[in-house]
């Protein structure tokens, strides 16, 4: 369970995250808002590479914010980026086996975890073929396979179906859904794309300028009018 | 966990790496030229060139050492020609100053060398790019002035061991199995072939796959739970270690070590030579280097101003950064292969044939 209170970000006179207070369920939950909202901020908190002005996460009893950003992936963290950062110099076996390396997962077996990782996220190629020679779609899933490898308690999935085709993203649905099951991790997928969040998430929180204006079971949150408001801009009606 | 088909055919598919035909031929192709380096090539050079070939050794050295920053790390350092002179200010120093055998002064040399590197990379923690050029430049820069003021030990006394200009001055001194020109080239080749194996074994290992992901993202490779910061540190550590071995060498070559001879725009011309030869190879540091001691050295012999090769470099440069990212280590194999595959197209229909195959395949 992730415990969110009152966290804030500012940067200058912006001010990303606005006490934000939330708690995610173990299970796969996904955070949606506009553009703007904070959705990445409130990752890039939860990585360390933005330090909050205030505020504190709880990650399944620890204080997420008192460990060293590179720890993270130490102590279960996992995530992908909007742009895929898959490496493109290395094989896909060393991109996977690379997050097993530096985040230490002792006693377990790294080649058949890697290649675990690689057959869950449906990845059909050979594990020796360098990344840079991958089509879009299959970069996504290297990253998605760093992102389950070893033994992850929290991963967060920012935008993982950018710029991918609909077959794609629905193969891509079915893998996130599987993630909690397979790992135990609690996965929070960001995404603009509705239909992929409510076929992988129960529940869903949803952000704007900064605050959560709404969380819950997806369907019913999706319903909630505020939301429909923040996403389509539709004129007060009160 | 039941297997999925996928997982087990991945598993199957999958080998641990082994050595195949492709590097067996390679590492003896490598053999060959370093028992022709060292046996044959003395035999066919004469002193002057066997001198400047011992200069390319150690450059070699210089080149791999920046090789690792630029290519491997994405780092940018302008201040490679001064870690070389604090390698061999160092050396000239604990030769002068002790008896000890010359492999473990190269070490110590190496060693403290180091040392002096990490601090210039201390910057590379909050830097990268431009700013991480200039500040390493500015860093070479002071360090030549302080230089011109200390000076090289030359045999005198005390922690800088500078005698003024005294009449007699005692040559640094070589290693007893290698005290002639030939045989110290010889030891300057094994020295670098080390220094090489060092690289090869770091590029191949934890450290160089951590390198290669904090070259694409620093971001991606501290999510993915790498020590950026030791690991940049590390590489300023190897870099400088190899630098300082390489000035160690170049000591015992030269005898005599004067400041004039580590200016620090050399280190300019050392990075548009080192991204000539190409970065993302080896072979890069040995191309670098026979383009900055051995071209120089055969235009001067064939009595053409070397100031040419400041326009050949700059050229050089510009064809690099707009066509070929990888160098000459990369280029010329790749175009030497298109050449002959287009000779063997033009010698006949049957041969075109079985070329046309193997382009297929």
């Amino acid at each position: 369970m992730i415990e969110v209170k009152d966290l804030t970000v500012r940067f200058g006179g912006v001010t990303s995250l606005d006490s934000m207070n939330v708690t995610f369920e173990p299970g796969t939950c996904g955070l949606i808002g506009p553009n703007g909202a904070g959705k990445t901020t409130f990752f890039n908190v939860l990585s360390g590479f933005v330090r909050p002005a205030s505020g504190s996460v709880r990650a399944f009893g620890d204080d997420l914010l008192s460990v060293v950003h590179f720890r993270r992936a130490r102590w279960g963290l996992r995530r992908t980026f909007q742009t895929e950062q898959a490496i493109e110099d290395l094989s896909v076996y060393d991109n996977v086996a690379i997050v097993h390396e530096h985040a230490r997962q002792r006693g377990t077996a790294r080649r058949r975890d890697v290649l675990d990782a690689i057959s869950f996220a449906g990845l059909d190629v050979d594990p020796h073929a360098k990344v840079g020679t991958l089509g879009a779609g299959q970069r996504r899933l290297v990253e998605l396979a760093r992102a389950v490898v070893g033994r992850p308690k929290l991963v967060l999935l920012d935008e993982p179906a950018a710029g991918l085709p609909d077959e794609e993203t629905r193969n891509l649905a079915d893998v996130i859904g599987r993630i909690p099951s397979r790992t135990g991790a609690l996965t929070i997928l960001v995404d603009h794309d509705m239909s992929l969040v409510s076929a992988c998430c129960q529940t869903t929180a949803v952000l704007d300028f900064g605050r959560l204006i709404a969380s819950g079971p997806t369907a019913e949150v999706l319903r909630d009018e505020q939301v429909t408001r923040a996403y389509l801009g539709t004129a007060d009606v009160t | 966990m039941q297997a999925t088909p996928v997982q087990q055919d991945a598993s199957r598919r999958y080998k641990s790496p082994r050595p195949d035909r492709k590097q067996l031929t390679r590492a003896g192709v490598i053999a060959v030229l370093l028992l022709f380096v060292l046996f044959g090539l003395p035999q066919l050079l004469s002193l002057y060139y066997i001198d400047t070939m011992t200069q390319v050794a150690v450059y070699s050295m210089v080149a791999l050492g920046l090789g690792v920053l630029v290519g491997r790390v994405g780092l940018v350092s302008l201040g490679q020609v001064a870690v070389l002179a604090i390698g061999a200010w160092v050396a000239a120093r604990l030769l002068f100053a002790t008896t000890q055998p010359y492999p473990l002064i190269l070490l110590e040399a190496g060693l403290i060398t180091m040392v002096g590197g990490l601090l210039i990379g201390l910057p590379a923690l909050r830097l990268r790019g431009l700013y991480l050029a200039l500040i390493t430049l500015m860093l070479a820069g002071a360090f030549s002035i302080v230089l011109a003021t200390t000076n090289f030990p030359n045999g005198g006394h005390g922690f800088l061991g500078y005698n003024g200009s005294s009449v007699h001055i005692p040559p640094i001194r070589r290693p007893s199995i290698a005290t002639t020109d030939p045989a110290y080239f010889r030891y300057a080749v094994v020295v670098a072939a080390l220094m090489f194996a060092l690289v090869y074994a770091h590029i191949r290992t934890r450290p160089g796959r951590a390198w290669i992901a904090i070259r694409q993202s620093e971001a991606a490779a501290i999510a993915a739970g790498i020590n950026t910061t030791m690991y940049k540190l590390w590489a300023f550590a190897l870099a400088s270690f190899i630098t300082g071995v390489a000035g160690g060498i170049y000591a015992g070559a030269v005898h005599f070590l004067y400041s004039i001879d580590f200016p620090a725009q050399d280190s300019i011309i050392l990075l548009a030579v080192v991204l000539m030869g190409g970065v993302y190879s080896m072979w890069g540091a040995i191309v670098a280097a026979l383009l900055l001691q051995l071209l120089p050295a055969l235009l001067n012999d064939w009595g053409v101003s070397a100031d040419w090769l400041t326009i050949l470099f700059g050229v050089g440069v510009l064809q690099v950064l707009t066509t070929a990212p990888a160098g000459l280590a990369d280029q010329v194999p790749k175009d030497l292969a298109r050449l002959g595959r287009l000779i063997l197209r033009s010698t006949g229909p049957r041969h075109r044939q079985g070329v046309s195959e193997h382009d297929r395949g």
